[in-house]
């Protein structure tokens, strides 16, 4: 068996990555309650982001899989970015 | 020869894996184009978007993030557990998973019924006499919310018939590229739901 493909991760490690998970969402709902104005979107979809990471990255095993997973993924991401800038420059400056 | 039959299998898994991510992907652009239609009718009605949010119940909410993340923590030790060749706790982690998932729709149910109840639902003649803001933030819950609840239940089905492969020993610790497929398709609805939350739920 190839060895890339099959890294095994511990029980412990996505246990800790799932207790992470937690203290962010227990961290984004307190933040909300607090008024802090424009931040508070900024904040929450930070977290959100650090969140996501996570999950890809351990659960989704992104990090130790084949390089080619993290093209792919890397495009999407810039392809769905590149159609939020624009449509909200037309949607701005029109 | 041992070896090269190793390989070509090998290749297979890479493959199966390649073709999970390329659908992934439609999935994010499918979500993708939803969220954008959300943020661009949040910028324009911020006011009325936050007003709309207070109505839906928080707590309800961050419960059900909860029970999607721990869905997802059980999915991830299932195909660990398999990766060992421990297929009575690979089994075991996936009923846990299934029990998540009913518990998440049994919340998203109960909270519906009660938005419903109180004459919260597109085209409502409550919700019509609202300002358009409102009845926007209300399409786009319905919809996004909606949308990601039927690929909670496509979950639901997928990895039922996972189980019963994994009974029947059509996926075993030499041969687990479905339950990890599965697993990713999984850990996509919990993506998902990590940026519906803020956006629906905790806007103040």
């Amino acid at each position: 068996m190839s060895g890339k493909n099959n890294h095994t991760i511990g029980y412990g490690t996505y246990i800790i990555v799932w207790i992470a998970l937690l203290a962010f969402t227990s961290i984004t709902v307190t933040v909300a309650g607090i008024s802090l104005g424009k931040y508070t979107l900024v904040i929450a979809l930070t977290i959100a982001a650090i969140k996501s990471a996570l999950v890809i990255n351990i659960f989704m095993h992104i990090k130790f899989d084949e390089p080619i997973f993290k093209v792919f993924l890397g495009l999407s991401g810039a392809t769905l970015l590149v159609i939020f800038i624009l449509t909200f420059f037309d949607f701005l400056y029109r | 020869m041992s070896n090269h039959s190793d390989t070509v299998h090998h290749k297979d898994n890479v493959s199966a894996k390649m073709g999970m991510w390329l659908f992934l992907f439609t999935e994010v652009l499918l979500f993708g184009g939803m969220f954008l239609v959300y943020a661009v009718y949040r910028y324009q009605y911020q006011d009325q978007f936050k007003l709309a949010a207070m109505e839906l119940n928080t707590g309800i909410g961050t419960l059900n993030t909860i029970i999607l993340l721990s869905s997802s923590l059980t999915v991830a030790l299932s195909i660990a557990a398999m990766q060992k060749g421990n297929k009575f706790l690979s089994l075991v982690f996936l009923y846990c998973t299934q029990i998540f998932a009913l518990m998440f729709m049994v919340n998203k149910f109960f909270e519906w019924s009660t938005k419903i109840s109180h004459g919260l639902f597109p085209g409502s003649k409550e919700l019509l006499a609202k300002p358009n803001g409102q009845i926007l933030f209300y399409g786009l819950y319905y919809v996004m919310t909606g949308l990601h609840g039927i690929h909670v239940i496509i979950g639901m089905i997928a990895i039922a018939f996972i189980i019963v492969f994994i009974h029947r020993d059509k996926v075993t610790q030499q041969d687990f590229i479905k339950l990890e497929n599965t697993g990713l398709y999984w850990h996509l609805v919990d993506l998902i739901w990590i940026f519906l939350f803020p956006l629906f739920y905790l806007i103040q």
